[in-house]
């Protein structure tokens, strides 16, 4: 057993040290240097101001050391919790900047993730069993997982957003309110929330489905289940052992999807203005905001990693092989 | 501003919990209920890219909407259309001789905190520029001092009379206070958020978040008084922009008043009853905000010899990118780039002789008589050496009016015989080439609108070229005799139009045979409003003709007088 986790800790180190590397140096690496378009922006009319200005940004960013240095003083000081001053909302903190903005995403993100999670599950496994459902769900599945994130989000705001009108199209609630807990604001929340939740939980759902459809009807071919029929059990018994069979590969499949859920998350924030990370990774690359994009990254890499554990946990819950695996001497 | 700490957790509790809202109103904050009545809030966007992050007036490329303007107020305002200054904080000032000039300030005029604002207020504002990072640490070059001579007068003493600048200085810069400010260090007065903001102006701080900016009228703002002038709207509420589509939705939907950005396909808006109205009812839609120069590197070959640029200058077929690219919502700049509101300074005569308009045939013509030729028979012209000239002219990529612009440009500029390819890099690597000098050609329209075309004349000639160019004189074009007439222009009273037109009609000539920046068309104040809630918007069709625009540096052009024209609407 703790050979086991000890190996996966790791593992999830290594791709961790791995994934926040190169996301330092991924923006560096971009042409044009964020300061300097920083100033640019901010069209100031006096040259010497201009140049003073941009030293000054330098040395408060740190961006006047060499990069080697650079690079040991982000570990020295994320080790300290400090993910640096945002360049581009330069004073603020980027800490402060993405606690912001976590609220809403994981707002959408963990309901959208868990919820086509199960209900897909469910429905792809009653599929397998109805001859029509089957013949409903499985085309509707197909459509929905192939469709674009950014697609689908583009049509349902402006069928249900622009056209119809039944739900705002942008922003997350409405711009007469202050946040406080009352029934408008809350319910404004909820209706900004709604499009683009669907707009994600749709195109997961698709996908969960179909593969629990696959899984079911293979499981139900296997021999065991041939043979447990042949031992007379009833048929319930039978899709409960095939089911919690073929739940196993959609909770490895829900661990790698994690990253691309998150990446749709991403298209969808923007297509509705919806104030999550997306909108900032976006606004972060566009104004080359390296401490925002690596504080953000970070964030989602930690995020993604943090689920599979946990998902690699629960494995070793619902799996016995793993288990006994684990315990009997796994070499 | 204390922030609501609970805001983070609500979208959480909505991940499927939600059962806890039938509390009532247990409101944080002095706001009743939080609600904004509709027919009471003004709706803007367009100006805020990114969430509101400072609201400090001298960080000017990052204050949130309206912090000048709204909240901290300038000594006078600029009016362009009229060219009127209008005293503002200041109730008058004048200059008592060639070195000295005496500010008299308005009395009764109260910070939001209460404390009256005085003369120390002003002088210590002035004094910030004496910090190097200051916007205008420049102002100390030829200031000498400023003093308190009593609590509402001021006396500039200066070095040299750069009055052009100085009245630049005394409408765009807002004053801040004091005695709040006085304890800060230099970083904190430079880019520090300010995160509570004290002003002498119409609104007052109301609230923020990521994607907007609430600001509450104040009741007791000393122009009601002084002036007899009172803003309309009692919230605005300014609303950051995500993208030119969202906008677009926005204010099709009626949910923004005012937009300031660019809508692509405005036209139709406005003929096709969606209720959006624009400063003019018909073509070109728009007020002039700004030029939009073709920059060529004066130090590359060829563009290092004027004959070529004025070729290249005559090969640009503008009513293409005007009506092609544009739809007519923008206007062919006029030879000498100045704006419409500066058509007092242009000697028309020096543009009759010396401009270049649009003609093929003459650019073709210029070229040949400089020893341009098309030697090796390809259709495009090399250089008086036989060597090739292959010219990249760089517009941001993502820019799509621009960039349909510059395709106008390569095509016409190709039947001329030169050789221009437009690229698209990325807006920071287009910032670091254009600085550095590592460009051929490149689009630029960074110095909007002001009070003098001494602004417009700086940007083209200033000296000297430094290693980076971030402001001024891309092209670096280098000229002692031109910009010692800058100079000139600098160092005549701006009331005195005649001696200004003498100097920029020498400077046009120059500018017209050297042809070292070639302005191409006039940028829109891009401003899209609704007449649903609030009417009276400046038109000219109305009596309301202020700027319609929350850009920043704009309400000190008369932006501020605008909400004070505007009327609720009524009926239905």
């Amino acid at each position: 057993m703790r050979k086991y986790f000890g190996r996966k800790i790791f593992v999830y180190a290594l791709t961790f040290f791995a994934a926040v590397t190169i996301n330092w140096m991924i923006p560096r690496f971009m042409p044009g240097d964020p300061v300097q378009s920083r100033l640019a922006r901010a069209s100031l009319s006096n040259p010497e101001a201009s140049q003073a200005m941009r030293d000054y940004y330098n040395s408060v960013f740190g961006l006047d050391m060499p990069v080697w240095q650079q690079y040991l003083n982000f570990w020295g000081s994320l080790f300290k919790g400090d993910l640096g001053v945002s360049i581009w909302l330069f004073p603020t903190p980027v800490t402060e900047v993405i606690m912001d903005a976590v609220p809403y995403s994981l707002g959408l993100l963990l309901p959208a993730i868990l919820l086509s999670w199960v209900i897909g599950n469910k429905f792809g496994a009653y599929a397998a069993r109805s001859k029509w459902l089957d013949n409903t769900v499985l085309p509707v599945g197909y459509v929905l997982t192939a469709t674009p994130y950014m697609w689908l989000a583009l049509l349902l705001a402006w069928s249900l957003g622009i056209v119809g009108g039944f739900f705002p199209s942008s922003g997350a609630y409405s711009f007469a309110l202050r946040p406080e807990f009352s029934w408008v604001f809350v319910s404004s929340l909820l209706e900004h929330w709604f499009l683009p939740f669907l707009s994600l939980f749709l195109v997961s759902l698709g996908g969960w489905a179909i593969g629990m459809r696959n899984m079911i009807i293979y499981e139900l071919e296997s021999e065991y289940a041939n043979y447990l029929q042949a031992l007379g059990a009833p048929r319930r018994l039978i899709r409960r052992y095939a089911f919690r069979n073929a739940m196993l590969p959609q909770l490895t499949g829900l661990a790698v999807q994690l990253g691309t859920v998150v990446a749709g998350a991403l298209l969808t924030e923007i297509v509705f203005s919806y104030p999550g990370l997306g909108f900032l990774i976006l606004q972060a690359i566009q104004n080359q905001d390296f401490f925002l994009l690596q504080g953000v990254f970070l964030f989602i890499v930690a995020g993604v990693l943090i689920a599979n554990f946990i998902i690699d946990i629960v494995y070793v819950l619902v799996d016995p092989r793993t288990r006994i695996q684990m315990q009997g001497g796994a070499k | 501003m204390t922030r609501n700490r609970f805001r983070f957790l609500i979208p959480l509790a909505l991940a499927g919990l939600v059962a806890t809202s039938c509390a009532s109103d247990t409101g944080e904050g002095d706001a009743p209920a939080g609600n904004y009545p509709r027919a009471e809030t003004l709706y803007t966007g367009g100006t805020q890219w990114g969430p509101p992050i400072s609201w400090n007036p001298l960080d000017t490329g990052s204050y949130a909407t309206g912090t000048v303007g709204l909240v901290y107020e300038t000594l006078f305002l600029y009016e362009p259309q009229s060219g009127e200054y209008i005293p503002w904080l200041a109730e008058s000032g004048e200059w008592t001789d060639d070195s000295t000039y005496e500010l008299k300030l308005r009395e009764g005029v109260e910070w939001s905190d209460g404390e009256a604002f005085t003369a120390d207020d002003v002088v210590f504002t002035v004094e910030v520029g004496q910090i190097e990072t200051s916007s205008y640490s420049n102002l100390w070059q030829w200031l000498e001092s400023a003093e308190a001579v009593d609590d509402h007068t001021v006396e500039f003493t200066f070095s040299e009379a750069n009055y052009a600048q100085w009245a630049n200085w005394l409408y765009f810069n807002a004053i801040v206070p004091e005695h709040l400010w006085a304890d800060r260090s230099d970083e904190e007065i430079i880019t520090g958020a300010n995160e509570d903001p004290v002003g002498t102006g119409a609104y007052a701080y109301e609230t923020h978040d990521q994607d907007r900016q609430v600001w509450r009228k104040r009741e007791d703002w000393w122009a009601t008084e002084a002036l007899d002038r009172e803003v309309a709207p009692t919230y605005i509420v300014d609303v950051v922009n995500t993208s030119n589509e969202a906008a677009l939705g926005q204010v099709l939907q009626g949910n923004i008043d005012m937009n300031n950005n660019f809508l692509p396909g405005v036209a139709q808006l406005v003929q096709g009853g969606y209720g959006v109205e624009t400063y003019y009812p018909e073509e070109p839609y728009m007020l002039s905000a700004n030029t939009a120069w073709l920059v060529p590197n004066t130090t590359r070959e060829p563009m290092n010899d004027p004959e070529f640029r004025k070729a290249l200058s005559a090969s640009i077929d503008m009513d293409e990118i005007v009506n092609g690219v544009y739809g007519g919502i923008v206007t062919p700049a006029d030879p000498t780039g100045l704006l419409p509101a500066w058509d007092d300074y242009i000697d028309t005569e020096v543009v009759e002789e010396y401009a270049t308009p649009f003609d093929t045939d003459e650019a073709k013509s210029i070229l040949e008589e400089a020893g341009y030729e098309d030697t090796d028979n390809d259709g495009l012209v090399e250089t008086p050496n036989g060597d090739p000239i292959e010219l990249s002219l760089i517009v941001p990529s993502g820019w799509t009016d621009w960039m349909e612009a510059a395709r106008v440009i390569s095509e016409s500029a190709t039947a001329a015989g030169i050789n221009v390819t437009a690229e698209f890099p990325e807006f920071n690597a287009l910032v670091d080439q254009r600085n550095s000098g590592d460009f051929d050609l490149v689009i630029n329209n960074e110095r909007q609108i002001s009070n003098t075309p001494w602004t417009y004349y700086d940007y083209m000639f200033r000296l000297p070229v430094q290693e980076s160019q971030t402001t001024v004189n891309f092209g670096r074009y280098e000229n002692e005799e031109v910009w010692e007439l800058v100079g000139e222009l600098d160092r005549t009273p701006v009331e005195d139009t005649e001696a200004i037109l003498e100097i920029t009609g020498r400077l046009q000539q120059i500018h017209l045979e050297e042809m070292p920046i070639i302005p191409l068309w006039y940028n829109g104040l891009w401003s899209q409003t609704s007449n649903t809630v609030w009417t009276n918007w400046p038109s000219s069709e109305t009596d309301n003709h202020y700027l319609p625009s929350t850009w920043r540096g704009y309400f000190q052009l008369g932006g501020i007088l605008m909400l004070t024209e505007l009327e609720p609407a009524t009926g239905e």
